[in-house]
C-alpha cells in the first residue's frame, strides 16, 4: 500500500509539473529570444488571474480564462515595444532592475485598482471534485489545466520547429546576426514571442485563480518556483523546462511523502545538486550571442 | 480558539471517538494551534491520526490531500494562518473529499478570499460584523458608509485597540509605557463591543474575551457577498468564567516578564 500511495504522489506530482510549466516556459521563451530575464513575468500572471477574476462576474469563468490571456498578451505588445525593446543590446543589468521595478509599479497598480484584500473566484461546478483512475485520485479541474498545458505545449513545439516563424526565432536564439544578413528584421519576431509568453503566465493566472488566492503579490510568490525550474531546465532550453518542470513536482511529492515539512526546501536541494553536476542546468546549450 | 470550535463540534457529535487530521503552519502560531488541539483531543476522546507540517510559503496543497485521503479520516482541521487558509480552503473543495474541514483559526477576510461556493465546515473567529450588539452595529454602520463594504475582524480589532489605549491613556493622565502596562495589568473592564466585557490578564496579557463559531451560510441565503457566515452562540456560555477557553499557566509557557 505504501508504494502505491507513494507512485500517487509522483502522479500528482506530474500533474503539479504541468502548473509549472505554464509559467516557466515563457520566462526562459523571453531569455532565450531577446536575452533578457524578465523579473517582471510574476506581474503579468497576477494580471491574467485578477482580469480573469473580473470578467468572470460579467462572462462566467468559461469565457474568461479565454479572453483574459489575449487581453494580458496585447499589453506583451506594449511591454516589448516601448520598454524590452531598449535593452536587447544593453548591459542585462539594466534589464534585470527595469523588469524588477515594473514588477513593483504592476503590483501596486494591482492594490489601487482591486485593493489590497484578495478577491475570490471559484471553479464551475461541472469541474469540481476528483476522479479515481485505478488506485489513483485526480483533481478533475487539475486534469482540465494538464490538457490545456499539453495542448499549448504540442502548439508552441509546432510553432518554433514547423513554421516559418519558427525558424527565425530559433536562428534568431543563436546567429541574430546571421538573420539580420539576411534582411530578416528580428523586432517583430520577439514582439510575437513576448507576447506567447506574457499571454501563457496570464492563462496560468487564469486557470489557478480558482484554487489559489488571487492577491496583489501572488505574482512575486509564482516567480521563485518559476525560476527555479528555468535554471534546473537550462535557461532558454525548451525541453529542458519542460523534463525540470516536471522533476520539480514530481521530487516535491516525494519529498512530502517522506517528510512532509522537507517538501518545498526540495526543490532548492534538487536545483542545488543539478548546478553541482551542470552548472547550464540540465539541457543549457551554449548560445554565442550570451558568451 | 481551539476550545471555542472544539466546544461547537462536541455539540453536532464530532470529536467524541473521531479520527482527526490536522495541517498545521510550521511556525510558533501552528505549533501552538496544534499543542492546543492536541490537548483538546485528549481531554474529549478523540484521536489524531495525522499530523502535517507545511512550511509557510506553500502554495499548492495537493500532495498533502493526497495523504489525507490516504488516512480516511473523520475529520480535518486546519491549523494554518493567512492566505495558507484560502488556498487550502479552495483546494480542499477543488478535490471535493467527502470529510468535513474544520479549523481552530480563520480572518473574516480569508473566509471572503475563499468564496462562498468553497468555504465550509465549523470555524471560530472573534468577532463578524453580523453580531447582534448595539455598539458593534453602530460601528459597522458607520465603516460601511465610509467604505463602502462592512469591517473585516481586522478592522475591528484595530478599532478596539486605539479606543482601549485611548481609555488607558485618558484615565492614567499619561503616555509612559510602564504605566499604561501596569494599568491594563489590573485586568480592568473593557467594553469591546460584545455581550461580555473584556480584559487583559496579567500574567500572560491576553485579551480576555468571548469568541464564536461561525458555519457557512448557503449561498443562496446570503444578502449578499459579505453575508457569508452564520455565528454560534459566544463561547464560554453567560454562566461560565471567561478564562474557560484560554490556555492555564500549565498550558502556556509566556510569563510576559519584565
Amino acid at each position: 500500500m505504501q508504494f502505491e500511495f507513494l507512485l500517487e504522489q509522483v502522479v500528482n506530482g506530474l500533474v503539479l509539473g504541468g502548473y509549472y510549466l505554464l509559467i516557466a516556459l515563457g520566462l526562459s521563451l523571453i531569455f532565450s529570444v531577446g536575452g533578457i530575464v524578465n523579473l517582471a513575468h510574476g506581474a503579468f500572471y497576477a494580471l491574467g488571474a485578477y482580469v480573469c477574476v473580473e470578467l468572470t462576474k460579467r462572462l462566467g469563468f468559461g469565457a474568461s480564462v479565454v479572453i483574459s490571456p489575449f487581453a494580458v498578451a496585447l499589453l506583451g505588445i506594449l511591454f516589448e515595444r516601448f520598454i524590452l525593446r531598449r535593452f536587447y543590446t544593453a548591459d542585462p543589468i539594466l534589464s534585470l532592475l527595469v523588469t524588477f521595478g515594473l514588477a513593483m509599479v504592476a503590483e501596486q497598480a494591482i492594490r489601487m485598482i482591486w485593493g489590497a484584500a484578495p478577491v475570490s473566484t471559484e471553479i464551475p461546478q461541472s469541474f469540481r471534485g476528483s476522479v479515481i483512475v485505478g488506485d489513483f485520485l485526480f483533481s478533475r479541474y487539475r486534469l482540465l489545466i494538464l490538457a490545456v498545458v499539453a495542448a499549448i505545449l504540442l502548439g508552441i513545439w509546432l510553432l518554433l520547429h514547423k513554421t516559418s516563424f519558427g525558424r527565425v526565432v530559433r536562428a534568431g536564439i543563436q546567429r541574430p546576426d546571421m538573420v539580420a544578413a539576411l534582411g530578416i528584421r528580428l523586432q517583430p519576431y520577439m514582439t510575437g514571442i513576448v507576447m506567447l509568453g506574457v499571454g501563457m503566465a496570464a492563462l496560468g493566472g487564469a486557470f489557478f485563480a480558482p484554487i489559489t488566492t488571487v492577491h496583489p503579490a501572488m505574482g512575486a510568490e509564482i516567480m521563485t518556483i518559476a525560476f527555479v525550474v528555468v535554471v534546473i531546465g537550462g535557461l532558454g532550453s525548451f525541453w529542458g523546462v519542460v523534463i525540470s518542470a516536471l522533476l520539480v513536482g514530481v521530487v516535491r511529492g516525494i519529498a512530502i511523502h517522506f517528510e512532509p515539512a522537507a517538501g518545498e526546501a526540495s526543490i532548492y536541494i534538487l536545483m542545488f545538486l543539478v548546478l553541482l553536476v551542470r552548472p547550464r542546468g540540465l539541457l543549457g546549450e551554449r548560445i554565442e550571442k550570451f558568451e | 480558539m481551539v476550545n471555542a470550535v472544539g466546544t461547537a463540534l462536541s455539540q453536532k457529535g464530532m470529536v467524541k471517538g473521531k479520527k482527526f487530521f490536522t495541517l498545521t503552519a510550521d511556525y510558533i502560531f501552528g505549533h501552538d494551534l496544534l499543542k492546543a488541539a492536541k490537548s483538546f483531543f485528549g481531554a474529549h476522546d478523540a484521536n489524531l491520526i495525522g499530523d502535517e507540517l507545511i512550511a509557510t510559503d506553500v502554495t499548492d496543497f495537493s500532495p498533502y490531500l493526497l495523504k489525507v485521503r490516504q488516512a480516511k479520516p473523520d475529520v480535518v482541521c486546519c491549523n494554518l494562518a493567512g492566505n495558507q487558509v484560502t488556498n487550502l480552503v479552495k483546494q480542499y473543495a477543488e478535490f471535493g473529499f467527502p470529510y468535513p474541514l474544520v479549523g481552530f483559526n480563520l480572518n473574516t477576510g480569508d473566509a471572503w478570499a475563499a468564496g462562498a461556493g468553497n468555504l465550509s465546515g465549523t470555524w471560530p473567529t472573534v468577532w463578524y460584523h453580523t453580531l447582534n450588539n448595539p455598539a458593534s452595529q453602530a460601528f459597522v454602520a458607520t465603516f460601511t458608509k465610509k467604505y463602502g463594504k462592512p469591517p473585516e475582524n481586522h478592522a475591528w480589532i484595530e478599532y478596539i485597540t486605539l479606543k482601549l489605549l485611548a481609555e488607558a491613556i485618558n484615565t492614567t493622565k499619561s503616555t509612559d509605557s510602564g504605566e499604561l502596562i501596569a494599568y491594563f495589568e489590573k485586568q480592568t473592564q473593557f467594553d469591546i463591543m460584545k455581550a461580555r466585557k473584556a480584559y487583559f490578564r496579567s500574567w500572560d496579557h491576553q485579551l480576555v474575551q468571548e469568541a464564536y463559531p461561525f458555519t457557512v451560510k448557503p449561498k443562496d441565503q446570503m444578502k449578499d457577498q459579505w453575508d457569508m457566515l452564520v455565528l454560534g452562540d459566544a463561547v464560554p456560555a453567560a454562566n461560565d468564567p471567561l478564562e474557560q477557553i484560554y490556555p492555564t499557566k500549565e498550558q502556556n509557557p509566556c510569563e510576559m516578564k519584565a
